[in-house]
Order: structure tokens, then sequence, then C-alpha cells
């Protein structure tokens, strides 16, 4: 076959514009593009947890920390430590984000929870309605994430976030935030937090897979989002969530 | 384990301001431009004669600022290389990226029109008046439009007229919609509330009207010329009402929440009470608005010689401008003060030299009074003028 050098251009050409996707994709979640076999329309994902089942151990954190390279002193999840006494304010606690657990309880005779936390990957997600070039979206699987190679560094999704998951990244100087370990779960993996929870407090759920556990658990459990007033359609479900929690 | 300048709990990202003293800045002027703009429109539409010798100063004012306008947020951005996105590929859905084609409409459509109308009889006459460069500078701004008969006045002012009309609702839309970016995040009950862009815009013009009173008397003074009281009284007195507009609105919000007290009331009333005591409640409100407030019933009530009613009026200009400051400050850094767990506070504090620091907004705040004097040199707005062309 004789090959023109008008062929060479659209060939070359067409390589190009699948590398740059390819680089797109990968600037965007931080690792490699989507293996072929995975149908993003096929897939709606989300978060179950069990608050009974958190220990406060901080493992979720590191691993998310050391799998995304989070910078230090920001957090694309953290734990927090509710202590709740008869008619006072919860007193609230999450050092370093549980990066290396908590200090002990000083007393015993209150009740006591941990509360893992992550971006709640809303629906209706406020982050995306106001960023001004729309660098934050929603992918068609339901992850909310940030396009870093488009974002303008204005922070308006930080204001507008009410669960406090997003923070401007001190390198990239684009927000950055949970992207659900995208990279992995595109490719058939848990998250990083998911994998190295212990006891299995969190775990990763595809609402579109009919043979996922999600659906016996929200049929058997009584379950709630965080902040359900705000009506973002958030995705990250609670176990036993108490009323004390924000 | 405790964070230094925090107190109680903040989610861990939390911590760190992501709107700082820039972002304070930008409602402000934002609000000088649409304050100064409605000052100047009371005698085109409303023919208010009496502020006719501000008419001119109000609307270069207001250009100065605007042109200014975009800087602290393009020294605000992550990446200000990409700003011109929100232009090119605005997400429909976001109030910021609209306010860029709000701004471009003001500044195209509205300002830039009305002030070549109104200046055209006399760029055209400079153009042919002066030589070398100057001629040149008004060769250029007469846009090829050389023609300055009775009818084509007559045209211009009915153009001038309707951009006015319109530029009314624009100034409005201007700064309502500063106020509606801030008043449409429903995470934070500092700000949401539908009267934020009601109060932003009497804010604004309360800030503008102030603004060009301070200018113009400080003018006068530079160019030892007598100042013409009945056109400071009458700027005075709209500057009053406004501002008892703007100050019923600013206390309905307050009452609304107490009465209110949702869940963020505790949280919100134990921050104007610390670490918002001194901005809030002594600046805005007691420096900022009760005093001047005080100063200038006081002219409307009892009889002042010119020179202590032109001192009452400076006093009480000045500590408004102070006070308009307080209350973006207020509203911008007060919103990211409190943790939206309701459980916790931070604090900021303003670097001096950085991108985002004290000298970088002081710059900010003196570059439109140099712009200001830039434009006044190439378009002069002194009412001899007026009268001189009136006469011709």
């Amino acid at each position: 076959m004789d090959i023109t050098r008008r062929d060479l251009f659209q060939i070359g050409g067409k390589l190009l514009v699948l590398a740059s996707a390819g680089a797109t994709l990968e600037q965007i979640v931080g690792a490699e593009a989507p293996s072929d076999a995975y149908k993003m329309a096929g897939h709606w994902w989300g978060m179950i947890i069990d608050i009974d089942k958190c220990i406060g151990c901080g493992n979720c954190v590191r691993g998310c920390s050391r799998e995304n390279d989070v910078p230090k002193g920001y957090y694309r999840t953290w734990v927090e430590r509710y202590q709740v006494e008869e008619r006072k304010q919860p007193v609230v606690d999450s050092p370093d984000g549980a990066m290396n657990g908590f200090p002990p309880l000083k007393r015993e005779d209150i009740k006591a929870f941990f509360v893992p936390k992550l971006c709640n990957h809303c629906a209706e997600s406020p982050c995306v309605q106001v960023c001004p070039v729309g660098a934050t979206f929603v992918s068609p699987d339901g992850v909310v994430l940030v396009d870093r190679e488009y974002c303008l560094g204005c922070r308006y999704c930080v204001q507008a976030c009410p669960y406090g998951c997003r923070y401007l990244h001190p390198e990239t100087r684009t927000v950055d935030k949970c992207t659900l370990c995208y990279h992995r779960i595109t490719r058939g993996l848990t998250t990083a937090c998911c994998e190295n929870c212990p006891t299995g407090a969190r775990q990763l759920v595809d609402f579109k897979n009919p043979q996922d556990p999600v659906h016996e658990f929200l049929r058997k459990n009584k379950v709630e989002v965080l902040k359900p007033y705000m009506a973002t359609r958030a995705k990250v479900y609670y176990k036993n969530l108490d009323g004390s929690v924000r | 384990m405790t964070i230094p300048g925090v107190d109680g709990f903040m989610y861990p990202n939390e911590v760190e301001l992501q709107w700082g003293l820039l972002i304070v800045l930008y409602p402000y002027i934002t609000g000088l431009v649409a304050g100064a703009f409605i000052l100047a429109s009371l005698e085109r539409v409303f023919k208010v004669e009496a502020v006719r010798p501000t008419y001119r100063l109000a609307l270069l004012t207001a250009l100065a600022f605007l042109l200014v306008a975009p800087l602290p947020l393009q020294l605000h951005l992550g990446h200000p290389e990409r700003s011109l996105e929100m232009y090119l590929t605005p997400h429909t859905s976001s109030a910021m990226a609209m306010f860029g084609f709000v701004y471009l409409w003001y500044l195209m459509v509205v300002l830039l029109a009305e002030i070549w109308l109104e200046y055209r009889a006399d760029i055209v006459r400079m153009a042919q008046t002066s030589t070398g460069l100057r001629h040149t500078v008004y060769k250029a701004l007469t846009l090829g439009s050389e023609n300055v008969s009775p009818a084509a006045r007559t045209i211009d002012d009915k153009v001038g007229f309707t951009i006015t009309v319109i530029g009314i609702p624009s100034a409005f839309l201007l700064h309502g919609y500063v106020g509606f970016i801030f008043g449409s995040v429903k995470a934070n009950p500092w700000w949401s509330t539908p009267l934020m862009p009601i109060v932003f815009l009497f804010s604004a013009m309360v800030s503008g009207i102030a603004a060009v009173l301070l200018l113009y008397v400080a003018s006068m003074k530079l160019r030892r010329t007598p100042i013409d009281m009945p056109c400071l009284d009458t700027i005075a007195r709209y500057l009053f009402y406004t501002f008892v507009i703007d100050f019923t609105l600013e206390m309905l919000d307050l009452v609304h929440r107490t009465y209110e007290a949702d869940e963020s009331f505790r949280s919100l009333d134990f921050m104007v009470h610390t670490r918002l005591m001194f901005s809030q409640v002594v600046v805005q409100i007691f420096l900022g608005t009760l005093l001047p407030l005080a100063l200038l019933a006081a002219t409307q009530l009892w009889r002042f010689t010119q020179a202590r009613r032109r001192a009452l009026y400076v006093t009480a200009c000045s500590f408004t401008m102070v006070g308009i400051f307080a209350m973006r400050w207020n509203v911008v850094i007060g919103g990211q003060l409190f943790s939206k767990s309701f459980l916790g506070y931070t604090s900021y504090k303003v670097e001096f030299a950085a991108r985002e620091g004290l000298l970088t907004a002081v710059a900010l705040m003196i570059l439109p009074l140099a712009i200001l004097v830039v434009l006044v040199k190439l378009l002069p707005p002194w009412e001899e003028r007026v009268i001189s062309k009136s006469g011709s």
C-alpha cells in the first residue's frame, strides 16, 4: 500500500489528538486514562460509611495521601472525632486530619465516635454550579473532578462546598479534592481509603450495579447524608449518623 | 493539639482563608463605580441641576475605578493567564462567569459610550485647536466623527440620555450582581441572603456618592476654585437619604437573623462579638455609619456656616468611605472566619509585601486615582468648560 504525504499527516494528526486526549485524562485524575473495557455510562459511584465500624486509626488518610500525593497540611479525606455530652456543644477534633490517628480520650463517660469525611460527589453539586469555566464537572459515572489544565484557581468552588472538601494545591495553584481514586476505580480497583480501612467502615459502591451490596445496605439500615438540608444530592451515605455531626 | 489562630474545630481545609484583602477591594471598587455613575445620572436623567458641577467628574471617576476593578481578581487567581477563558468558554450556571459579561456591557456600552457622547464636542474642538501628540490623541478620540452641528449635538444628547437610562439599571445590575456572587452561596450562612444584592447596591451608592463629594472638594481646593455650595448641599442630602436606606436594610438583615436565630446564629453571633468586634461593631457600625449619619442629619436639622458645612460633609464622607470598606471586609473576611461546622473560628492576617498583601492593595487603591488624574487632564470636567460650551 502506498502512503502519500497527505495520509501521513492525517494519521499523525489523529495520533496527536488521541495522545493529547490521553494526556488530558491523565492530568485530570492524576493517573492513566480508564481502561478500554470501562464504560462510564454503566456506573454511578458513591460511598457508604459505617460510623460504628470506624476506629479512628487514620489508615484511610495515610493511604489517600500516599496514593494521591496529597500536599502536606491539606486533606482529600480526613476523620473527625465527636465527643457529645448532654445539652452541650459537641467537642470535635481532627489532629492533622487524623493522619496519625487520635490521642486517647480524656473521659470515658461521654458519647464518642469517629466520622470519616471526603468529597460527597454530589449529583447537584454547588461547586460544579459556580465554577466560572466549567473546570469542575461531574463525570458521566458520577464523580466530581477538577480539570487542572483549565482551573483558574479563583476558589469560588471552595467557598461553595458546604463540607470543606476543597483546597488550593500549593504547587499547581489549582483547586484539588478527592477524585474517588478515579484512576483506580475505572480499572476495577477500590479507592485507596477503602482499601486501607482495616474494619471495612468505608466501602466504594456503584449504584448502577444491581449486584452491589449498597442496595441491601440502604434497604436494611437507617442512613443519612451530611447536611441533607443543603439539597446537594450527596452520594456518601452514613449508617447511624448522629444528629450532632456537621 | 491546637492550631495557631484557630479556636474550636475547623474542617482541616478551612483553616486557611481562600479570599483575602484583594477580594475585599473588588466589591469596594465596583461599588464606587456604580455609586459614582448613579450620582451622575441624577443630573442627566432626573434633572437634578444642582449636581451638574460633578456630573463629568462622577463619570470619569466611575471609569477610572472600573478600569481597575478586574485587577484585584486577576492578581488573586492561581492562574491569571487563564482568566480569558471566562469569556471564551464561560460556564453559564456560574454567577462569577456571567459577571464578566455584565462588566463588559457596563464598560463598553454604558460608560465609554456616555463619556464619549458627553465630551464629543469638546474632543472635536480640542482636536482642531491642539497640535503634536495632543492633536493625534484627540483626533483619534473623535473616532472620525467631527460633526458638532446643533443637529448632531441634539442627536448626541438624545442618545446620551437613552444610554444613561439604560445605564441606571446596568449600574444596579453591576453591583447588585457582585452582591449576588456572595448572596447565592448557600453553603455560607453569613453570605447567603437575598438581601445581599440590595444591601451591596445601596452601600455602593453611599460609597460612590461620598467618593465623588470628596474628589470634588479636593479638586476645587487643588485648583483654588470656589466650591459650589448648593451642589455640595444637594449631594450631601442625597447621601443622607441613601445612607438611611442602606442602614435600614443592614439593620433589617441583622434583626431578621437575630429573630430567626437559625442553626448558624450562635456561631455568627459569637464571631461578631469577638473576631469582628472591632471591624464590624466599632468601625463599620459606629464610626462608619452612625457617626456620618449623625453628622449628615445635623446638617439637615440645623443651620451651619458654609465653612462648617463643608467640614461636616468632608468628615462624614471620609468616615463613610472607611465604613463601607469595613463593610466589604466584614462580608468577605467575616464569611470565612467561622467554620461551616459552626464549631470553630480561624483568623486572618494581612501580609505586607505579598501578591495579595497590603502593599498591593494600597497600590490598587492609588491606581484609579492616578488614572483619574490622567483622565481629568485629557477630558477636563470643570464647570467653566460647560459654561463656555453652553455660551458658545
